[in-house]
């Protein structure tokens, strides 16, 4: 009963903030939305029993991802682009790649949704978890590490790449910056840095800087 | 009925955790004055009270009788949200640190991750609070102060995952249970170093204080705030450095475990060796405090992304490969 009350409260809450994050018109309030529902998708890992995927949600995406997004939208001002897109001649070139990549994004989740309800054989999600009374964190270490170690491997490859070549992207070499040099900093020495004089009165000294 | 009973049950548990995290909140900021001030060679806060212990008390009070004031152009919702997340954020994490094998309230298999993520969340906190306040030196504050987090929370990680190898488990219990032969301050001392610095970094202490840099920024993101809201910002960065003390104490120094296992010293219940662990820790936080001058940002930078994360780095290598090599990874 308690965890019935528990999943509609969560299911209800992600949905609605997911509702949210597309209705609001403040882009902010948007990624604010976009926190709780991952919030509440956490909580619902969480409850079917997967709390290793759940931390890891909410460390990556709440912890790291939301923050650059909130970042982004902050620092730049997306009030005043979005209000180009949406007036005017320019808002109906973006309507068809959006219905595209939209019911593009729709069959794939019924192929999958399909698969699971009339070959639950494909997912035998079950076999490692059931089998034993490890916890969730070992068994999919166990899955991850031996079965699928190639296919993780090479997401963290394309991860790599794709870091580069952000990077690369992104570099640009500004000449005429003045930049410190921690070595030369660290390595002055008294002898250079520092030079005794003798000042008469009513002379001065004069300093070449 | 039986609900009825165990929600009272809960609620009663997690009153007697929170009740004294509060109040060693108030009495830390006493101790913290009071190093801070023995090394300047002043005297602190000694007038409220037997040696000045109330004087948090008094400031408390000072706190909650002024007006919350509340910037016209700011955003309302998420103005007073701020300092309820932050404050909310820091106690939260306090559900899983055990006291001894059996006082925790919550002994979850994952529970260093939880940690881990509720200390990644309390950025949110600061973020919203410079936000909302629609100004220029909360904003700045706000900014440098997430980028500053998100950074050290990498190192801090990646040490977890050095003392993780030498566990095999992210119970927090068991990591302590996995100590009783040798804290693992002693194999993993560098790594100790580097957790230190970086929790600094990551409850704003300074010598990493930019975001609240009082030359530059006023106050950083708490410029705005006033009366209790500023109190409750306050009171979650104490809770949130004294929860960064206690994970310190769990992962390096053995946690509950006394120091020496032999007759007169494990008489003692766990949760007075952790007490005593974190209040050292913590003097150490306060000695940083009142002996280094703040960092420049861009070394703060410097320092998190090109020292400490190719270090720690290199230490979760070195680790494994000796666990490997000798052939003392812990297999369940």
């Amino acid at each position: 009963m308690a965890h019935a009350i528990f999943f509609y409260i969560f299911s209800t809450i992600a949905i609605i903030s997911a509702i949210m994050v597309t209705a609001s018109k403040n882009t902010v309030h948007s990624v604010f939305f976009l926190i709780l529902d991952f919030i509440s998708i956490s909580c619902l890992f969480i409850m079917i029993g997967a709390e290793f995927l759940g931390m890891i949600m909410l460390i990556v995406y709440v912890g790291a991802v939301a923050v650059l997004f909130l970042f982004v939208v902050m620092m730049l001002n997306v009030a005043q682009q979005k209000n180009q897109w949406f007036s005017g001649e320019q808002s109906s070139k973006h309507i068809p790649i959006g219905l595209i990549i939209t019911t593009l994004i729709f069959l794939e989740i019924i192929i999958v949704i399909g698969g699971w309800k009339y070959k639950p054989e494909i997912f035998d999600i079950n076999n490692s978890i059931a089998q034993s009374n490890i916890s969730n964190t070992h068994s999919l270490g166990q899955v991850l590490y031996t079965d699928y170690i190639h296919v993780f491997q090479i997401s963290g490859m394309i991860l790599l790449v794709a870091m580069i070549g952000a990077i690369v992207l992104t570099f640009r070499q500004r000449s005429g910056v003045k930049k410190q040099s921690y070595i030369k900093q660290i390595s002055r020495e008294r002898s250079e840095g520092v030079e005794v004089l003798e000042v008469q009165s009513n002379k001065g000294v004069k300093i070449d800087d | 009925m039986d609900y009825f009973a165990i929600i009272f049950q809960e609620v009663y548990k997690i009153l007697f955790l929170l009740v004294p995290v509060l109040v060693s909140v108030a009495m830390i900021v006493w101790l913290d004055r009071r190093v801070w001030a023995f090394v300047q060679k002043r005297r602190g806060p000694n007038v409220v009270g037997p040696f000045g212990l109330l004087q948090s008390l008094a400031d408390a009070l000072k706190y909650i009788f002024k007006e919350i004031i509340i910037p016209a152009s700011s955003n309302k919702i998420i103005f007073i949200l701020a300092p309820i997340v932050t404050m909310t954020l820091a106690l939260i994490a306090w559900a899983v640190i055990p006291f001894s094998e059996t006082q925790v309230l919550a002994d979850i298999n994952v529970g260093i991750l939880y940690i881990f993520a509720v200390s990644s969340l309390g950025v949110y906190g600061i973020i919203m609070g410079g936000w909302a306040s629609n100004s220029k030196y909360p904003f700045l504050g706000s900014i440098r102060s997430a980028a500053q987090m998100v950074s050290y929370e990498v190192s801090i990680g990646i040490i977890i995952i050095n003392v993780l190898l030498c566990v095999g488990s992210l119970n927090l219990n068991d990591i302590v249970l996995a100590q009783q032969n040798m804290w693992f301050i002693i194999p993993l001392f560098p790594m100790f170093i580097i957790y230190f610095i970086s929790a600094l970094a990551e409850t704003n202490r300074p010598p990493f204080d930019l975001p609240e840099a009082e030359a530059e920024l006023v106050a950083g993101y708490q410029t705005e705030y006033s009366g209790m809201m500023y109190a409750m910002f306050w009171l979650g960065e104490y809770a949130n450095i004294l929860l960064m003390c206690a994970l310190g104490s769990i992962l390096f120094l053995g946690g509950w475990l006394s120091p020496i296992d032999l007759y007169p010293f494990n008489l003692l219940p766990g949760a007075v060796w952790l007490i005593f662990k974190i209040i050292l820790l913590f003097i150490l936080f306060a000695l940083v405090k009142a002996i280094v001058p703040r960092y420049r940002y861009d070394q703060l930078m410097r320092l998190g992304w090109k020292i400490f994360l190719p270090f720690s780095l290199i230490w979760v290598i070195l680790t494994a490969s000796y666990l490997f090599y000798f052939n003392l990874l812990p297999v369940t």
